[in-house]
C-alpha cells in the first residue's frame, strides 16, 4: 500500500510516539507516587483513617511552652489554635525555629495525635510564614 | 536624593532612545544601506550609558544611605558593611531588574560590535529584535518596579538586607548567572533576525556559537556560585535541593546546552535549522519564565522579599507577547526544506548529538512538570503539595546511566556516516572493567547495588575515555574537558551521596557524643559584637579513630537589623571530605541542635563543575 519509505517513517514515528507516550507514563506514575500532601492539625482530626505510610507535611504554629528536648529528640506541639498534633523529631533544626513561629514538618502520621517527622524545613525570614500554614491559621481564626 | 532624580530621568531617557531605536533600525533596514548608520552605534552607546549612569546613581544612594530612596530604606542600613551596601543594590527586586537591563543594554551593544562579518540587514534586525525586550523591561522598571520612587519624609533608618544575603557568593551570584540569562537574549533576537533574513547557515553558526558558549559559561558558573552558597549558608550540607528557585535556573541550562550541542551539527552539516530556532526560543523563554516564577512571588523561598502581584502579570504577559511574536514568525519564515533532503544515517555524529538532545529535553521535562505541577495543581484543585529530590532522582537517575554511555560513545563518532563495527571489543571490555571497579568501591554501602555500581561503571568508563581522547587526539580539548568534568561530577556526587554520614545531637557545653568512631566535644562558648550583628562561635572538637583532632568554629549571628538568626557553618575541606558542623539555637541559648556531617569528595563537585564550564570558555577562544 505505501511505498518502503514511506513505511519506514511511520514506524520511526510510531516508535517516537510510543517512547512519548512511555515517558509521560512513567513521569506521572512516579509523580503520583512522590507527591507530599500538606495538611493542617484540624485536618488531620477529621481524616476518615490513617495512613502511617504516606509522607505528609504539616503547618502550623509551635505551641508555646512545648519544646522538650534530650540528647536526641525534640519534641513540640504544631497548633493551628483549634487542634494540636505532637511532634517528635530528631535531627537538624533550621534557624528560626522556635516558639510562637510557623513551622513546617515532613514525615509520617502515627496516629491522630502524634507524627513522627524526619524533617523540619527551613524558612529564612523572621516575618515569613509559609502560605499553607498562613492560610490554615486564617481559617481557624 | 539629588542621585535618585539622576537615575530616574536617565532611566526615562533610556526607554526614549529605546523606541527610537525601534524605529530607526526598521527605518535604516529599509534603506537598503550596505554599511550600518553610525547612529545605531551612537545610539545603542549613549543608551547603554544612561543604563550605567542610572546603576551608578543607585550604588550611590545605596552607599550614602540616602533613605528619600524607597529602594535604599527597604533593604539597607547605616551599619552593614560597605562591601554589602553595594552588592545590595541588586540583591532585591528593583536593583536585580535594573542589572539585568543594564546586561541587556551592554550585550546587545557587544553583539553590534562583535558582528562586523555578518550581513548588514541581519545585524539590524538583531538590534530591532533586542529593543523589543529592552523596550519591556524599561517599561516593567518604571511602571511596576520603579528603584527610585522617593520616601518623604525621609526615615532615619533602613530596614536592612536579609543577612542571608550578605555573603560574598551570593553578592556575584545574581550578576552571573543575569549573565547567563540575559546572554540567550542575544541568541533569541539573533535567531529571529536570522529566520527572517533566511540567514541559518554554517556561517551564522559559527557567529552565534560564540555567543551561546558565553551564555553557557556564565549561566554553569552562576549555578555553580549558588549552589556552592547553599552549600555552607543554608546550613543542610547539601548542594543541591530540588528547590523550585534552583529548578528554574536549571531549566534554561538544559535547553542551553542541548543548543550548545545542536548548533554544532548546524555548523558542519547544514542540519536540524528548524530545531535550533525551536532551541533558542526555549531557552530565553525559560529564563523570561525562571525571572517571573522567582518574582512574582509564586515560590515561597528566599528569592521573593516583595510579592507584589502586578510585577507577575506584566511579566507575564510580556512572555506571551514573546513567545506568540516568535511563533508567529516562525511559523511565517519557516523554510521550507526545499534543499534536497540530506541524509540522516542512524550511526554518525549528528544522530548522537541528537540523541543528547533527546536526553536534555527528557530531563528538562521532568524538572519542568516537578517545578509546575505543584503550582498548576494549586491553581486548579486548591490542593497544596509539594514534590521533593525522590521524584527526580527516580526519573533521572536511571536514564543518566544511558546518558554517560552515549556520552563516551558518540564524540568519537564521524560525521555522516559511520559503522557501529567500528566500536571494538576492546571498548566492552573496558565498560565491564569499570562496572567491576566501580561494584568493588561501593559493595558496601548502597541497596540497589547492581544498579548503582552500573552508574559508577558508566562514569568511570566516560572519564577513562576523555582521560585517553585528551592525551591522543588534542584537537578538541575544550569538549574533552566539559565530557571529563561531567564524568568527574557523577562520579563524585555518586560517591558523596554513597558515603556521606550524619548525626544530629542536642549537647550543651562541655557534653560529647561518640559517632561512628568520631568523638565529637563540644568545648565552650565566645561572644563578639560585630558592627551589625552578635557572634556566638562555638568551639568543638572533633577525635578520629587515630586520635587526630581537628577543631570547628560554628558560628551563630544575631542580627539586629533586621532582627534575624543565621548559623555559619564551619567547614574543614580536603581532597578526600569536607568536615562540615552547625549549630543552631533551640532553647535560650544553654542546649544548641548540632548538626555533624561527613561529605565525602566534597570539594570534587565545585572543582568538576569548573572544568565543564572551563571547556565552555576554551571554546568561545578557539580560533576567534
Amino acid at each position: 500500500m505505501f511505498g518502503k519509505k514511506v513505511k519506514l517513517r511511520l514506524l520511526f514515528l510510531s516508535f517516537i510516539f510510543l517512547i512519548l507516550v512511555l515517558t509521560v507514563f512513567l513521569i506521572l506514575k512516579s509523580l503520583e507516587e512522590n507527591v507530599v500532601y500538606f495538611i493542617s492539625p484540624t485536618e488531620i482530626k477529621n481524616l476518615s483513617e490513617i495512613d502511617s505510610k504516606e509522607k505528609v507535611r504539616v503547618g502550623g504554629m509551635v505551641k508555646k511552652d512545648t519544646i522538650k528536648l534530650n540528647q536526641n529528640e525534640i519534641s513540640f506541639v504544631i497548633t493551628d489554635f483549634k487542634n494540636d498534633i505532637n511532634v517528635i523529631y530528631s535531627g537538624a533544626v533550621p534557624n528560626l525555629f522556635s516558639e510562637e513561629k510557623g513551622v513546617v514538618a515532613e514525615g509520617y502520621l502515627k496516629d491522630r495525635s502524634f507524627f513522627n517527622a524526619d524533617k523540619i524545613l527551613a524558612k529564612h525570614d523572621e516575618n515569613y510564614m509559609p502560605p499553607e500554614v498562613k492560610e490554615a491559621l486564617e481559617k481557624n481564626k | 536624593m539629588i542621585s535618585s532624580y539622576i537615575g530616574y530621568y536617565s532611566l526615562i531617557l533610556g526607554f526614549i532612545l529605546s523606541i527610537i531605536l525601534l524605529i530607526y533600525s526598521i527605518f535604516c533596514f529599509k534603506k537598503n544601506n550596505k554599511k550600518i548608520n553610525q547612529n545605531i552605534f551612537s545610539i545603542l552607546f549613549l543608551q547603554f550609558f544612561t543604563v550605567v549612569l542610572s546603576f551608578i546613581s543607585l550604588i550611590y544612594s545605596f552607599i550614602v544611605s540616602d533613605f528619600t530612596n524607597e529602594t535604599v530604606y527597604n533593604n539597607s542600613h547605616t551599619t552593614k558593611p560597605l562591601f554589602y551596601k553595594i552588592t545590595g543594590t541588586w540583591g532585591n527586586h528593583e536593583g536585580s531588574l535594573l542589572l539585568w537591563l543594564l546586561v541587556l543594554t551592554l550585550f546587545i551593544f557587544l553583539f553590534i560590535i562583535f558582528s562586523k562579518k555578518q550581513p548588514t540587514k541581519y545585524r539590524l534586525l538583531s538590534v530591532f529584535f533586542q529593543q523589543i525586550i529592552i523596550c519591556g523591561f524599561f517599561l516593567f522598571l518604571l511602571s511596576t518596579s520603579n528603584p527610585f520612587n522617593l520616601l518623604f519624609p525621609a526615615p532615619k533608618e533602613g530596614l536592612g538586607l536579609n543577612p542571608i544575603l550578605q555573603d560574598p557568593a551570593l553578592a556575584i551570584h545574581p550578576p552571573i548567572l543575569y549573565l547567563g540569562y540575559v546572554g540567550s537574549s542575544i541568541i533569541f533576537s539573533a535567531s529571529l533576525a536570522s529566520l527572517i533574513q533566511n540567514n541559518i547557515n554554517s556561517k551564522w553558526a559559527k557567529h552565534i556559537k560564540k555567543w551561546i558558549q558565553t551564555a553557557w559559561f556564565f549561566l554553569t558558573i552562576g549555578i555553580l556560585l549558588g549552589s556552592i552558597w547553599a552549600y555552607y549558608e543554608l546550613g543542610w550540607g547539601g548542594f543541591w535541593f530540588w528547590d523550585p528557585v534552583e529548578n528554574v535556573s536549571l531549566m534554561p541550562w538544559l535547553c542551553l546546552t542541548a543548543l550548545l550541542h545542536t548548533i554544532i551539527v548546524l555548523e558542519k552539516r547544514q542540519l536540524l535549522k528548524s530545531w535550533t530556532l525551536i532551541l533558542s526560543i526555549a531557552t530565553f523563554t525559560l529564563s523570561m519564565s525562571g525571572t517571573f516564577l522567582v518574582r512574582s512571588g509564586i515560590l515561597n523561598s528566599v528569592h521573593t522579599f516583595a510579592n507584589d502581584p502586578a510585577r507577575g502579570v506584566f511579566i507575564l504577559l510580556f512572555l506571551f507577547f514573546l513567545i506568540i511574536l516568535s511563533l508567529i514568525l516562525f511559523f511565517i519564515y519557516q523554510e521550507k526544506e526545499a534543499t534536497p533532503q540530506k541524509k540522516f544515517f542512524l550511526v554518525s555524529k549528528e544522530t548522537s548529538i541528537l540523541v543528547n538532545n533527546w536526553f536534555m529535553m527528557y530531563f528538562l521535562s521532568v524538572v519542568l512538570i516537578g517545578t509546575t505541577y505543584p503550582i498548576f495543581l494549586e491553581v486548579m484543585v486548591d490542593e497544596k503539595i509539594s514534590i521533593g529530590p525522590p521524584f527526580f532522582n527516580k526519573l533521572l537517575i536511571p536514564f543518566l546511566t544511558f546518558f554517560l554511555i552515549f556520552m563516551s560513545l558518540g564524540p568519537k563518532l564521524n560525521w555522516i556516516k559511520d559503522n557501529y563495527k567500528n566500536i571494538k571489543y576492546s571498548r566492552i571490555g573496558l565498560f565491564l572493567i569499570c562496572i567491576l571497579i566501580s561494584f568493588y568501591l561501593i559493595k558496601n554501602t548502597s541497596t540497589e547495588i547492581l544498579f548503582t555500581s552500573i552508574l559508577g561503571g558508566a562514569a568511570l568508563y566516560l572519564l577513562l575515555t576523555t582521560i585517553r581522547e585528551f592525551l591522543v587526539n588534542k584537537h578538541n580539548i575544550s569538549q574533552t574537558i566539559s565530557h571529563f568534568g561531567f564524568s568527574l561530577f557523577v562520579l563524585s556526587i555518586l560517591l558523596n551521596s554513597l558515603f556521606s554520614s550524619e548525626i544530629s545531637a542536642n549537647m550543651k557545653i562541655g557534653q560529647e557524643v561518640i559517632y561512628k568512631k568520631e568523638q565529637i566535644k563540644f568545648l565552650s562558648l565566645e561572644t563578639h559584637k560585630k558592627e551589625n550583628y552578635k557572634s556566638v562561635i562555638a568551639n568543638f572538637e572533633i577525635i578520629d579513630k587515630k586520635k587526630n583532632s581537628i577543631y570547628l568554629y560554628p558560628e551563630i549571628r544575631i542580627y539586629n537589623q533586621p532582627n534575624i538568626l543565621t548559623s555559619e557553618a564551619d567547614i574543614k575541606s580536603t581532597i578526600f571530605f569536607d568536615k562540615f558542623l552547625v549549630i543552631n539555637l533551640l532553647k535560650g541559648e544553654e542546649i544548641f541542635n548540632v548538626r555533624y556531617q561527613t561529605k565525602q569528595f566534597m570539594i570534587w563537585i565545585w572543582i568538576s563543575t569548573c572544568l565543564i564550564s572551563i571547556g565552555g570558555i576554551l571554546g568561545i577562544f578557539k580560533r576567534l
